[in-house]
């Protein structure tokens, strides 16, 4: 190698460093600390005087059929239920929205308002229309003879109303995102299935899907990443702890307990690595159905 | 070619001078404060830090430097103490703390700075603080906070549905349930798991339980309890509104100032909410009353629900110390509690033109509510908040209708053994 070659190969690194240092600096050592923070007793502040306990918080964590499982149920069973109603959803305004209509603009302009407010902003909107008490939503339900609801006060009906919220928040999300795909599709093998005497729907599942596919997936992957990591909707309508009877605790809420409220900075570091792990695994397992299908 | 070489020697120079560069900015904020720094001040949105805020310029002339008051949520205070000063930041002069939320832990912590020696001074007057307020500051023999708001339970009634206020819980239910119809409800109050826990305390104290038993174990599966955990559970489940399990006093207080309800216990600090013709339709009729008696007499909490303490790592202690003596001295005590804002210095309560801020009947009330009053409202341990989830369970289960017994006793045992591992934690 050449002293040039040498001197060349040192610039480059030189050239990398502030943003190896910039990814270092926020997600590396973030991790780094996480995951030794997670081997320890710390508790009460993170500065405190600590020591390593051998793995006992990732064996108080997973042998905690309190807290610790009833929230990865929760986050499983917000996630696969929002993220599938959302995607089929999706999938059918993004198929009514395909071919352009008269006032096609305004309707995709309404469709995302429910993106660009703050999710706080939704969790309180949500509340007071949701209020057993005073909210227009048993209002309404009155007026047609049904029984008021308790909703978002109810330890039963919390979790799928906020599943709901999120639909309702989301799908046009991933409307706008299947849209941008179908617009990418040719339009020619649908028109010769046409000819070939094949149905709408058999266009649909044989022609568009199997083109859509790679970009269903990509959407699919967003959301269900995003949809386990909710945790700003849950706060600002159930508070700390999710709710009177952990209603709506997912695994994030429990995490931020743990720290903030519980301040046991160990444990909660144990519950967050757990988390972050099964958020790789669900994202390698849909990367390689992703994959599987497309071969 | 020569421009672009850079040998390893001069690669390992330049990252050195980088590090050194950085490490120099990151030491450049531990230098003493100039006059341009404000005293920075951390404090809860409440009629007390507003009270406050609208007199710091007065305060500023004296010092001769500014003032930053900063104004959260209780939730969001104590998230950002504990975010800032897990970093040791030095961007907090004055501390606005709950004594019984978290003292013990801040102490732990070393995040409070000893006050000992400073109330001592005769000026301040040390000893005019009420004595339950004043013990509740004193962690380890140091005193780490400053009391100055006071807060005790309040029963709220409609003094068009009754004829007069229930003295005793019997009656408090059997009126509840008699007025509760299909558009108002008989009673109001706090729902939620954690946050019910000191609004509950007053019925436990009432029906002769605590917390904790005399030996430091758990108090909350004695019959006394059991009973209390039933009465409150059956209240709200059947003449308590819909989806009471969410609420909190945000939810629960705008229900009885819009006349949908006809009893409502809370802290008496939030009496002006229904009088403010703003946010209140039951101005005329709203009543105010002590605490009903029950089993074992009438037994409120009587606690210093703020205090002032001054963090540990702040470059203006000398400053943080001379906004505490103005802001809990006894002539702005006095002056504030004449304004509606109950504080924890006997001389202000001793005051006749302090009283006469408060309707009458609520004055009343405050006085036999502090006389019968316990200093406590929660369990007094470092985890304040895991304590509180264990202990509003039972409260939850009675609200949805549960039986509360089993409840309670799971709730006992889980209790008992956090008090175990808590006590551990104590050793500081």
């Amino acid at each position: 190698m050449s002293g040039f070659d040498r001197s060349n190969r040192r610039l480059r690194w030189l050239m990398l460093a502030p943003a190896l240092g910039f990814v270092g600096l926020m997600i590396v050592f973030p991790l780094l600390f996480t995951l030794n923070l997670s081997l320890t007793d710390a508790f009460g502040a993170v500065n405190a005087g600590k020591g390593y306990n051998a793995g006992q918080n990732y064996l108080d964590a997973l042998g905690d059929g309190r807290r610790f499982w009833p929230a990865v149920w929760r986050t499983v069973y917000f996630t696969v239920g929002a993220v599938v109603i959302e995607t089929i959803l999706g999938l059918a305004i993004a198929m009514l929205m395909r071919k352009p209509f008269r006032g096609m603009r305004v309707v995709r302009t309404i469709l995302m308002v429910p993106l660009l407010a703050t999710p706080v902003a939704i969790g309180i909107l949500w509340l007071l229309i949701l209020d057993p008490t005073n909210g227009i939503a048993n209002h309404l339900l009155g007026s047609v003879g049904i029984p008021p609801q308790e909703f978002l006060g109810s330890v039963s009906q919390s979790l799928p109303v906020l599943m709901l919220i999120d639909v309702w928040q989301w799908t046009p999300m991933m409307a706008l995102l299947l849209l941008a795909g179908l617009s990418t599709l040719p339009e020619d093998p649908e028109e010769a299935a046409q000819v070939d005497g094949a149905n709408a729907w058999q266009r649909f599942r044989y022609v568009i899907l199997p083109g859509l596919w790679t970009t269903l997936m990509t959407a699919l992957v967003l959301r269900a990443v995003d949809a386990l990591k909710t945790f700003d909707i849950l706060y600002a309508t159930k508070g700390a702890g999710g709710g009177s009877d952990f209603e709506v605790e997912t695994l994030n809420v429990y995490a931020y307990g743990l720290t903030f409220d519980y301040q046991e900075y160990g444990l909660a570091a144990a519950v967050l690595v757990l988390f972050t792990l099964f958020i790789v695994g669900v994202v390698v397992l849909l990367r390689r159905r992703s994959r599987e299908a497309s071969v | 070619m020569s421009g672009t070489h850079l040998n390893r020697r001069a690669f390992g120079r330049l990252l050195a001078a980088g590090a050194g560069a950085a490490a120099l900015a990151a030491c450049g904020g531990s230098s003493t404060p100039g006059r341009n720094t404000p005293l920075r001040i951390s404090a809860i949105n409440h009629v007390w830090s507003q009270a406050v805020q609208k007199r710091l310029p007065e305060f500023e002339d004296s010092i001769g430097r500014r003032v930053s008051m900063q104004l959260l949520t209780a939730d969001q205070l104590s998230s950002s103490y504990n975010v800032k000063l897990n970093a040791s930041a030095n961007d907090i002069d004055v501390m606005m703390v709950r004594a019984l939320q978290e003292q013990l832990l801040f102490a732990r912590n070393g995040w409070l700075t000893d006050l000992s020696d400073l109330v001592a001074d005769q000026e301040f007057d040390w000893a005019d603080f009420q004595d339950a307020p004043r013990q509740r500051s004193i962690t380890r023999d140091k005193v780490l906070s400053v009391p100055v708001v006071t807060e005790r339970p309040a029963l709220y009634y409609r003094k068009d549905l009754v004829d007069g206020p229930p003295a005793t819980l019997d009656a408090l239910r059997e009126e509840a349930f008699r007025l509760t119809t299909a558009d108002r409800f008989g009673y109001v109050g706090r729902g939620q798991r954690s946050g019910a826990v000191t609004q509950w305390s007053s019925f436990l104290y009432s029906f002769g339980g605590d917390f904790t038993t005399a030996d430091g174990g758990s108090g909350i599966g004695s019959p006394e309890a059991v009973a209390a955990y039933r009465f409150y559970g059956e209240l709200l489940d059947r003449a308590g509104p819909p989806g009471a399990t969410n609420m909190s006093l945000e939810q629960a207080m705008p229900i009885f100032a819009q006349g949908k309800a006809a009893f409502y216990i809370d802290a008496d600090a939030i009496y002006s909410n229904f009088l403010d013709p703003a946010i209140s339709t039951v101005q005329e009729q709203v009543g105010f009353a002590p605490f009903p008696a029950g089993p074992a007499g009438s037994k409120p909490h009587n606690i210093p629900s703020w205090s002032v303490g001054i963090n540990q790592f702040s470059m203006l202690k000398d400053e943080a110390w001379q906004f505490i003596q103005w802001v809990s001295g006894p002539q702005m005590v006095t002056e504030l509690q004449a304004a509606g804002i109950p504080g924890a210095r006997s001389s202000a309560w001793e005051d006749p033109s302090t009283l006469t801020a408060f309707p009458a009947d609520l004055a009343e009330a405050m006085r036999i509510n502090a006389e019968n009053g316990i200093g406590h409202d929660r369990p007094e341990v470092i985890q304040v908040g895991r304590a509180r989830d264990i202990v509003g369970r039972p409260l939850v289960a009675g609200i949805i209708g549960q039986d509360v017994a089993p409840v309670a006793a799971e709730a006992h045992a889980e209790f008992a053994d956090f008090l175990v591992r808590d006590n551990r934690q104590q050793e500081f």
